[in-house]
């Protein structure tokens, strides 16, 4: 059995309808929302602002600090219980990681920037969503960046390569690999790449190529975004 | 053969390529990579002849030698004032700085400068760790007494004030109010009567939020003189704290 039609109907290069906007929340120093299909992630970014507890400064540069969290409510299932996780932890890690290559903080010694990520609803996709958000929330808040960073889910199903998955495919009963992949889009640098589950070599070569090719429709959503803030009015 | 990628008064996005080749130089919030000349942040594509730059449109305070500012006392310490700047980092008011009457050592210091208190002053120097020592010592420089405070985004605070003040001016001669300007951000208004107050702070919202739309100048005439039913003249004003700039 091969999956060679997509369980909502979907090319398998194809990604769920994006939606991206700047500017959302007032009292942030900047702020996005990038919504994928069914997941919504909204990124604040505060700062740079001054940092305590003092041991956490750095005297050379300022430090990048990222909040990755899920909503209760937001995604199939369980409830998830409010308050950092396990997984939350780590995502917030990957993610601060995965900005960190483009963005300049040598003006900023001894500050934070803060970026907090909320997921009021989720299917699948969530970490990449929030990079997503988040890069161009860093963006709209000033922040020196060399680039912006695109990122996309690819992965694949019993031998097939599909981009951008979501929760039911991601659950699907065979072999299921899931990808995240982050990628600077202007020198093509990857700056986050995990797995979950199997896959064959030559299927991830392709996985990553395919992320490749999808975060550069994903990179003209962002920048489109960007510039629509400042727009001349009608 | 080298081109310009972008259009002068664009705007671009972080790691955007603007330039092709080495004719064009890499000015502020620029970056240069192999041949071509990417952007390093969010702003207006500036092209002064074969130098381009970024001006930015958003961002938070960054403090500069020079720069007159409003600050509210945060802390009181022994050799002065802590201050909070609207930027990541708080200012030093040293004793010395503030006043040139003699202040016993050990006195009570808040009757310079209580906590709370805004104070508009100069920055006198900024180290490479961002330790900032400002001055009251100069003209208009003092202790803000009465009067609202309202925060706008620094990038805006140049369109505010106008060439040479004149926007400023305007908002001062149509609604009659005082008006301070700080580049950091921070504006001190006081109105003659509570209306006019509102409507001067109304239209510097207007001013920070329309700032990158052409015709700035002629909107805002426009506006305050519908509001107010005064005939307004555009004149420019010296002497005054605002054009320190």
């Amino acid at each position: 059995m091969t999956y060679n039609k997509r369980l909502d109907g979907r090319k398998l290069d194809e990604t769920r309808p994006i939606e991206a906007k700047v500017g959302i929340i007032e009292r942030a120093d900047g702020s996005a929302i990038f919504k994928i299909g069914q997941t919504i992630a909204y990124a604040a970014v505060y700062g740079p602002r001054n940092l305590y507890p003092k041991f956490m400064q750095d005297p050379q540069k300022g430090i990048l600090r990222v909040n990755y969290n899920m909503m209760p409510f937001s995604g199939h299932g369980e409830r998830v219980r409010p308050g950092g996780s396990r997984r939350a932890k780590e995502i917030s890690m990957v993610t601060e990681k995965a900005l960190l290559p483009v963005i300049d903080l040598s003006d900023f010694p001894n500050a934070v920037v803060d970026v907090f990520i909320e997921l009021p609803q989720t299917d699948a996709g969530t970490r990449c969503a929030g990079i997503c958000a988040a890069a161009m929330a860093l963006a709209d808040a000033g922040i020196m960046m060399k680039d912006l960073v695109s990122a996309v889910a690819v992965g694949c199903i019993d031998g097939t390569v599909i981009a951008d998955l979501n929760y039911d495919e991601e659950a699907f009963e065979g072999k299921v690999a899931d990808i995240p992949v982050a990628i600077l889009p202007n020198s093509g640098e990857i700056s986050l790449l995990q797995m979950d589950g199997e896959v064959s070599q030559e299927n991830i070569k392709d996985a990553i190529e395919l992320a490749k090719k999808v975060t550069k429709n994903i990179y003209e959503i962002q920048k489109q975004a960007l510039k629509d803030k400042f727009k001349v009015g009608e | 053969m080298s081109k310009l990628l972008v259009k002068d008064k664009d705007i671009a996005v972080p790691g955007e390529a603007l330039a092709e080749g080495m004719d064009y130089l890499p000015g502020n919030g620029t970056y240069r990579e192999g041949d071509n000349i990417h952007a390093a942040r969010l702003g207006l594509v500036n092209v002064d002849g074969r130098a381009i730059k970024i001006v930015p449109l958003t961002g938070r305070y960054l403090p500069k030698r020079g720069d007159t500012i409003i600050v509210k006392v945060q802390e009181i310490v022994m050799s002065g004032w802590i201050l909070d700047t609207n930027s990541a980092y708080t200012a030093m008011l040293n004793m010395k700085d503030a006043t040139s009457e003699f202040i016993q050592k050990g006195s009570d210091l808040t009757q310079y400068f209580s906590f709370g208190d805004y104070i508009i002053c100069k920055i006198v120097n900024v180290t490479t760790q961002m330790l900032i020592d400002v001055t009251t010592k100069g003209p208009g420089l003092r202790k803000l007494r009465g009067g609202r405070v309202i925060k706008v985004n620094t990038n805006k605070v140049p369109r505010i004030i106008g060439k040479k003040g004149s926007m400023v001016s305007m908002i001062k001669q149509a609604t009659g109010s005082r008006i301070i300007v700080g580049q950091n951000g921070v504006i001190w208004l006081e109105g003659e009567d509570p209306k006019m107050e509102l409507l001067a702070v109304e239209t510097i919202n207007k001013i920070a939020e329309e700032s990158h739309i052409a015709g700035l100048t002629d909107r805002i005439k426009e506006f305050l003189e519908q509001q107010t039913g005064k005939q307004i003249e555009l004149r420019t004003e010296e002497g005054e704290p605002n054009d320190v700039q």
